[in-house]
């Protein structure tokens, strides 16, 4: 038999790669471009501002539109406040030690949860235990609790990437912390700070099984926190699952990942910002 | 001076806001769920293949080994494709293909489970009953699904594990007379073994708790898969399938089925950071 030479072997390898990430970007390439295809001639004005009829079966998307830009919404409120603040508080506030550790340690663990889970929580503390029902708000604060680690994790990571110097400069200056942290940590983190809350509207966007549970799934237009309603991730699993009707769930499907790629860029292009802001 | 004290504390209970809510959650999940597995019996509810919710029936283990099945399977692609991504990209890419490429699997993490699931339904299960037989809702579909939706989390953690590798290695290493090929598989890619089995053990973590994609692909039947063509039922599908209108013991035996799923991913999650910190540790 004869031996392999080290440079043969490490072309093969490095075919293979490439084979494997050729292979990954075509499996992407392939989703957005069948969904987009498959989608794209079914949309119309119509069906972005029309209610469904017959369980969806007919008609458009507009209630859930609406709902979904309720129930990502508010749970992004809800949880960028808290998200930013306890990233400044791990930053720029605390030295690290045990506390920081526990907070680390309920952010990372909370990150790692699936999202039935979250849902089976949403389900028993939010809309029995607090009696909020199947609801708008009982789905976005579930959502918060979700996109929570997210958000602190890229908060920290982009007001770290600030540079000593800016800090102390201002405290060279005469200012407290807090004036330091808002005035001069803040402004240059923002498009930092900024991609991680659009990375989190994604994902509250893309979130189906939570709020299934949480929110629950009723077809007509959320007119209060308190009622329930039918996000777009949602319906699209329902037309689809029931087999209601294909051509809108493909329609549902391509506004999906309209946003989502929407999103993308927008978070891709912030991020290029600040990375050039801090270099 | 005051004020500024002020935000601190307000900061600090913003802070704890992550960790409470953490331990809500499993405070909520165990109460629920836990009195069910003591009335049942932990042995029956976690062994017993007998499901049936009305005559008050609560064994889990099909769905256990379901779990696991697709879990494995989809750990099988995962593993392969992510590690490998993550060498190319860290090894052997040009950096303006890296800039494309890091992008793309992060919008791959940006869609929605429901679509990845769909596009197995209409283009994966057919695929797999004409040429392979069955149904096609089966463990093999869903193993592929998930074995997609994990490597996002597979690739962006081993590349920071790789990353993080000290440059001397690499440039030692090839000084010696070793390859590129030589020094990634026998240094960098040993150097960050502990970060890349985190990822793999994240990467886990997400497979057993991807409800919605398996629910559309697995099939959902209640048995033991006897091949990769079964149907199958994970944990997720039965809590999310059956949680619309179960009441009473039945829904009880769902936040149990929660505590298991949760227990698996809380001993994932431990087990993954205690990796990368050692790693922490170790590139110091």
């Amino acid at each position: 038999m004869r031996r392999i030479g080290p440079a043969h072997t490490q072309r093969l390898a490095v075919g293979f790669m490439w084979t494997l990430a050729a292979l990954t970007i075509g499996v992407l390439l392939f989703i957005i471009a069948f969904i987009l295809w498959k989608g794209l001639p079914h949309l119309s004005w119509g069906f972005l501002s029309e209610s469904p009829r017959s369980m969806g079966r007919e008609g458009g998307i507009f209630p859930m539109l609406v709902a979904t830009l309720y129930v990502a919404g508010l749970g992004v409120l809800i949880a960028a406040p808290i998200g930013l603040g306890t990233a400044i508080y791990l930053t720029e506030y605390k030295r690290e030690g045990r506390l920081t550790a526990v907070i680390r340690f309920g952010a990372d663990c909370l990150a790692g949860i699936p999202s039935i889970i979250f849902g089976l929580f949403g389900f028993v503390f939010f809309v029995i235990t607090l009696g909020m029902g199947l609801s708008v708000l009982s789905g976005a604060l579930t959502l918060a609790l979700m996109v929570l680690p997210t958000i602190i994790r890229t908060s920290e990571e982009a007001i770290r990437a600030v540079p000593r110097a800016y800090r102390d400069v201002s405290f060279g200056l005469g200012s407290t912390r807090w004036q330091m942290v808002t005035r001069v940590v803040l402004r240059t983190a923002l498009p930092g700070i900024t991609t991680g809350i659009v990375l989190a509207v994604g994902r509250s966007i893309s979130e189906t099984a939570a709020v299934m549970l949480t929110a629950g799934s009723a077809l007509g237009l959320p007119r209060s926190l308190f009622d329930s309603c039918r996000t777009l991730s949602l319906h699209f699993y329902i037309l689809s699952r029931e087999g209601l009707s294909m051509t809108n769930a493909y329609a549902t499907a391509s506004i999906l990942i309209i946003v989502i790629l929407a999103i993308n860029l927008l978070a891709y292009w912030l991020m290029r910002r600040f990375a050039a802001r801090v270099r | 001076m005051r004020r500024e004290k002020l935000i601190a504390v307000a900061l600090a209970a913003l802070a704890l806001t992550a960790v409470s809510g953490l331990a809500v959650i499993t405070a909520f999940i165990f109460k629920e769920g836990f009195p069910l597995m003591v009335k049942v019996g932990f042995k029956e509810f976690i062994f017993s293949s007998e499901w049936y919710p009305r005559e008050g029936h609560f064994g889990i283990f099909p769905m256990i080994v379901g779990s696991l099945a697709v879990t494995a399977g989809a750990m099988a692609i995962g593993v392969v494709f992510g590690v490998g991504v993550a060498v190319l990209l860290t090894q052997f890419c040009p950096p303006r293909l890296v800039a494309i490429l890091k992008p793309a699997i992060e919008l791959l993490a940006g869609i929605p489970s429901v679509v990845y699931g769909f596009m197995g339904v209409v283009v994966l299960v057919p695929f797999i009953r004409e040429h392979l037989g069955g149904s096609g809702f089966s463990v093999l579909a869903a193993s592929i699904v998930l074995g997609i939706m994990v490597l996002p989390t597979v690739i962006s953690i081993s590349v920071d594990a790789l990353q993080a590798v000290p440059r001397p290695y690499y440039e030692g290493s090839i000084a010696l007379g070793a390859t590129e090929w030589q020094t990634t598989h026998m240094v960098m890619v040993r150097a960050a073994r502990s970060g890349i089995i985190a990822a793999v053990i994240l990467g886990m973590g997400r497979a057993i708790g991807e409800t919605m994609a398996v629910i559309m692909v697995a099939g959902n039947t209640i048995a033991l898969p006897t091949s990769p063509l079964s149907a199958v039922r994970t944990l997720t599908s039965n809590i999310a399938l059956e949680m619309g209108y179960a009441a009473g013991d039945h829904r009880a035996a769902l936040f149990a089925t929660g505590v298991i799923l949760f227990l698996v991913i809380m001993v994932l999650n431990t087990a993954a950071l205690a990796l990368s910190r050692r790693r922490a540790k170790g590139a110091r």
